[in-house]
């Protein structure tokens, strides 16, 4: 899988964030987004942490803390709209494929 | 076998029903564990409720999950069906068609409920899971249970012909195998392991397959639904938590909780209870003397601790929920007036941190971290950072995982620090309110472990 691929899912899993083999391209301009870690693939590494400070600290090994984030939205961090280019980047560049952008579950 | 079924009795649908069980003795009706006895006590199983009508007849009950979590039967299924449905239906084929597995791993080591109705009541628990498979449209069912229940169940499956193609998977006996998605993985052929999920199993499960996944006892409550109705369910119980649960009540004897999860045979009584019930009570008929306890565990190693004074709460989540505790699986653990509530967390801490699949950073890393703090406090070290240390590191796992296992850990240690605060002040002095030696380990860690990072 690439980590580029945001529209991984089964048919009535939420809508990937952009459109559908596009790749690349964004969410929906303005909108905040979901970003889901994957722990059995996460290894620490940081790049995410770098990318998104305001978001993400490490924790003493290295993996990645959501900031200010209730505990059921640390493995599914909430991404304000100015951020979401960042998180996208996260997303593309984490070595081990271990971070997934969504839109906000409804609430 | 040797009970006299009563008499059937006209149902008001024209045919006849057969009689229900009287009072709470509901899952442990049948007189041995036989197909005979099975259909003495409850009479032949009919799918015709199967569907539609079984899954308004369980939200009608109010069934709950058994395994622990508590979720409501009737969503799974109706989640299960749904998906099949939107998948073509009872024309769809291979990775469309619908998995049901009914999960009898009972990982918890206080835990012995669900081998107790899988030895005295298999038929019940297969009842449920045919039930189940044909009301959300199924092509495979599943058991799945230890290598010492597999003979068990096979011997019942031989017994009845409607069982043919129920599948045996083997369980491993690590305190992970019941989770839903290490459940899926075994069935899978995997390990059996959490994996990361961002769809629900109902959706995508077995091989992308929608995918039930239902304790044993559920299914069980599930068949006897079925059979005897809405009314009769909620006759006994509380009225928001209606029905029969099956707890596995042990301790209260001075052994520490793996001690006791090390009893050949399986560790306490197994009872059939209702919400009606003070935790007094269910202490008691289960032989533990409750004026000589400091404490209850309830829920299992993912639990809450409750003092004494609690006891006299009903056995229901709505009871216990001011205490950060659920009835979970039905695990109750006494701990007596001369024990140490620290040292009993601490090694239920230690062992849930060996239980780690090892798959994700912060549960790897830090429940060891967190059982060696907390082991330090209940020995008696002195360092005063060490309470402060728990709580932070108790903290900074919960909600890091890609199962529930370090949110529940975390839960059992925050309960812990809640529950005996006076001892964790007293260890902090030297001195253990328990009886015994108390602890007289000096601090040797003067530093935080951590610090100048």
């Amino acid at each position: 899988m690439s980590a580029l691929d945001l529209g991984r899912g089964t048919p009535s899993s939420p809508r990937p964030v952009g459109a559908a083999g596009s790749g690349r391209s964004g969410p929906v301009r303005g909108a905040a987004a979901s970003m889901h870690v994957d722990w059995t693939l996460c290894d620490g590494r940081g790049l995410c942490t770098e990318l998104l400070p305001e978001l993400l600290e490490r924790d003493e090994w290295g993996h990645p803390v959501a900031v200010g984030q209730p505990p059921a939205s640390r493995s599914d961090v909430t991404v304000p709209p100015e951020l979401v280019d960042a998180a996208r980047d996260a997303v593309a560049l984490c070595p081990r494929a271990a971070l997934r952008l969504r839109p906000l579950p409804l609430p | 076998m040797t009970t006299l079924a009563p008499p059937p009795v006209p149902s008001s649908t024209g045919g006849t029903r057969h009689p229900a069980p009287n009072g709470v003795r509901r899952l442990f009706a049948a007189a041995d564990p036989s197909l005979a006895a099975h259909l003495a006590a409850f009479g032949p199983l009919t799918l015709d409720h199967a569907g539609p009508d079984l899954i308004a007849e369980l939200q009608g009950a109010g069934l709950d999950g058994r395994g622990g979590a508590h979720f409501a039967t009737w969503r799974k299924l109706a989640a299960a069906r749904a998906e099949q449905q939107g998948r073509g239906g009872p024309a769809a084929r291979g990775r469309h068609r619908a998995v049901v597995v009914g999960n009898g791993a009972e990982g918890e080591p206080l835990s012995r409920k669900d081998a107790t109705l899988l030895d005295r009541a298999p038929h019940l628990v297969l009842d449920g899971l045919l039930l189940a498979a044909a009301t959300v449209g199924a092509s495979r069912a599943v058991l799945y249970t230890t290598p010492r229940l597999l003979p068990v169940v096979e011997a019942a499956l031989r017994e009845r012909g409607d069982a043919s193609d129920v599948t045996l998977v083997e369980a491993p006996d690590t305190f992970l195998s019941g989770e839903a998605s290490s459940v899926v993985a075994a069935v899978e052929g995997r390990p059996a392991v959490p994996s990361d999920r961002i769809a629900r199993l109902t959706t995508s499960g077995v091989g992308g397959r929608p995918t039930l996944v239902q304790n044993v006892e559920t299914l069980a409550q599930l068949a006897l639904v079925a059979r005897f109705g809405v009314a009769w369910f909620r006759s006994v119980g509380a009225p928001a938590e209606p029905g029969t649960r099956l707890v596995t009540v042990s301790g209260g004897d001075g052994r520490s909780p793996m001690a006791t999860a090390a009893t050949p045979g399986g560790a306490g009584r197994v009872l059939e209870v209702t919400g009606t019930m003070s935790l007094r009570r269910i202490v008691e008929a289960a032989g533990v003397d409750p004026t000589r306890l400091r404490a209850v565990l309830v829920g299992g190693f993912h639990g809450a601790w409750l003092p004494v004074g609690a006891l006299d709460l009903p056995f229901t989540r709505e009871a216990l929920h001011p205490w950060g505790a659920s009835p979970g699986a039905g695990v109750v653990w006494a701990l007596t007036a001369d024990g140490c509530g620290l040292a009993a967390a601490a090694e239920i801490t230690t062992y849930l941190a060996g239980q780690s699949a090892r798959q994700c950073g912060p549960c790897l890393n830090g429940l060891p971290r967190l059982a060696d703090v907390l082991g330090r406090l209940a020995r008696g070290d002195r360092a005063t950072w060490l309470p402060g240390e728990v709580t932070r590191l108790a903290g900074l796992v919960t909600g890091r995982g890609s199962c529930h296992h370090p949110d529940g850990t975390a839960r059992l240690v925050f309960s812990t620090l809640q529950a005996f605060a006076d001892d964790v002040r007293h260890h902090l002095e030297g001195r253990c309110l328990a009886g015994g030696p108390g602890p007289s380990v000096p601090s040797a860690t003067p530093t935080r472990p951590g610090e100048g990072r």
